[in-house]
């Protein structure tokens, strides 16, 4: 029984289709708790109370929203590019969801487990820029395209700040499989995660990732009270889901990473717990949690101010940060602080 | 046919197409998400090698950057290409030739290549043992511990590059209004506005 799953086509088939369906089933219903929690958590701090209405305190709303989505008219402006027009959102969507192939949940929990995985995240975060600009093109209108420019230069710019963060890590590594990253932070519990030895890179990830997934206090793309809603004016019924479901799915994925980059990933932070998968969704809980309060409590910023940290604040502290770090694990400063070589060396 | 040689029709097959549909399709925006999608068919026939490191250099670099800036500058620029591709019948047939002329160049000279018997060999010997060390490291070992030298100078060239295009688009205009952002940031409630307590029915 487990040759067939493991040798025939069929069988390898099926056992990846099951895999991926092992992933993408529990995260799409939690997507649906998660927007309801990023609702009531932005209504807490406004001391409203929130969805409160379908299911107990409102716990079905998400769902009902959902039905609402798929049932209403789909209306495409006069003058869209038709083609584009639908093919946007599904872009949106799918580079969000594809990413979740090597993202472990476990020692070993992973669909893909290959040596260059975040080059491979890195490569499908920088395909999610297409969703924005070709919505915002093929609605054939002007704020869209307004907000799509925007967007598009944005997390163009971020995405340099990022990758350049995520090097210093690697570095640190000598891998680039995330099994490989968190291995090398298993040990003295919290204390040997990397948040410690690239503390200054944690803050200027987790705002980085806010630009990246066009989150408040950087969502310019579809900031309301100028472009009315961006690149998303045109659209409705399920396109407009597909959109809602892909940023806010990037914004999970963007919570996984730090919890596995910097944060331990399944690594318990008491040395006397065990390891577990309930570690690495408690930790992307948390930080599900910060990126909500964010968009409650922080106003937004400037378009111009966006650029100049990005360009004039991030990129330099980044690259500084790279050689600092090769000089660090090079010359071994505190022993293994920084160099924690699992291969070659 | 096994499934490796199954993806590769797909991609090899779908790059094809998508290629030729970047030449003939009538909106250049069209034409650049055809673009797109022969480089992510490149990038997966370049997994199907075994080589996923420059696969994923190859979505990041050309399609992640460069095929964005396309983008911008073709949705931006009002270009009428149907204007410009109004000759096309007329060069069509002299394309053609070219073509056919670089197939047959192609074709002469490497159908004429033989190898050393003892070349293949030497060359394999090279690239060390993929179980033993993968690509992406060996990338690095050549570009950092063998060619370090040649690897910096193609950096300077590309630096030299960049300091030459921004002079040539930097000019400083005086009538323009500049932002110092150091200024606004320490820019304090007291020096835009002060409290007055206006008493009811009096005014200031």
């Amino acid at each position: 029984m487990v040759e067939y799953f493991t040798t025939t086509n069929l069988g390898i088939f099926l056992l990846t289709l099951g895999q991926i369906l092992l992933v993408l089933v529990p995260l799409f219903v939690a997507l649906a708790f998660l927007m309801y929690g990023d609702r009531k958590i932005w209504a807490a701090v406004q001391m409203r109370k929130g969805p409160n209405i379908v299911g107990i305190f409102g716990l079905l709303q998400s769902f009902a929203d959902f039905i609402k989505y798929l049932v209403k008219e789909v209306v495409v402006p006069a003058g869209a590019d038709k083609f584009v027009f639908y093919l946007a959102p599904m872009i949106t969507f799918i580079t969000a969801a594809i990413a979740w192939a090597v993202i472990p949940w476990n020692d070993g929990w992973v669909i893909s487990d290959i040596n260059v995985a975040i080059l491979y995240i890195f490569a499908i975060s920088s395909l999610e820029v297409y969703g924005v600009i070709m919505g915002g093109w093929a609605s054939n209108s002007k704020y869209p395209f307004l907000g799509s420019l925007r967007s598009a230069a944005q997390m163009i710019s971020y995405e340099v700040s990022i990758g350049l963060i995520i090097i210093g890590v690697i570095i640190s590594t000598g891998s680039m499989n995330f099994g490989d990253i968190v291995a090398a932070q298993d040990g003295a519990g919290i204390f040997s995660w990397y948040w410690l030895p690239h503390f200054p890179m944690v803050f200027l990830f987790f705002v980085s990732a806010l630009a990246e997934t066009n989150r408040p206090p950087f969502d310019l793309p579809e900031a309301e009270s100028e472009l009315v809603a961006g690149y998303q004016v045109e659209y409705s019924s399920t396109p407009f889901l597909l959109f809602m479901m892909g940023e806010l799915m990037a914004v999970v994925l963007m919570c996984a990473l730090i919890s596995l980059l910097f944060f331990g990933g399944w690594n318990s932070p008491v040395e006397f717990l065990p390891d577990g998968i309930l570690w690495l969704v408690g930790k992307m809980l948390f930080f599900f949690f910060i990126f909500s309060m964010v968009k409650a409590i922080v106003p937004r910023y400037r378009y111009d101010q966006l650029m100049r940290i990005g360009w004039k604040v991030f990129l330099p502290l980044s690259l500084g940060w790279v050689v600092l770090v090769a000089f660090l694990a090079k010359y071994e400063v505190f022993g293994a602080f920084w160099a924690r070589w699992t291969i070659g060396g | 046919m096994t499934v490796a040689d199954f993806a590769f029709y797909c991609f090899a097959i779908l790059m094809l197409v998508a290629g030729a549909f970047t030449v003939v399709s009538k909106n250049p925006v069209h034409s650049v998400l055809w673009l797109i999608l022969t480089f992510l068919s490149a990038a997966g026939l370049f997994v199907l090698l075994g080589a996923e490191f420059v696969a994923m250099l190859l979505i990041i670099v050309y399609v992640g950057a460069v095929m964005v800036l396309f983008l911008f500058v073709v949705m931006m620029l009002d270009v009428d290409f149907a204007a410009l591709k109004a000759g096309a019948a007329k060069y069509l047939p002299f394309g053609l030739l070219i073509g056919v002329v670089l197939i047959l160049q192609l074709f002469l000279a490497f159908g004429e290549w033989h190898s050393a018997p003892g070349a293949e060999a030497l060359r394999r010997t090279v690239t060390p043992d993929a179980v033993e060390i993968h690509n992406t490291q060996a990338i690095g070992m050549v570009m950092y511990d063998q060619y370090l030298m040649l690897f910096q100078l193609a950096g300077l060239v590309l630096l030299v590059s960049m300091i030459g295009a921004i002079t040539l688009t930097l000019r400083h205009r005086s009538d323009v209004k500049r932002q110092n952002v150091l200024h606004q940031m320490y820019r304090k409630p007291e020096d835009s506005f002060e409290m007055k307590d206006v008493k009811p029915g009096q005014g200031l």
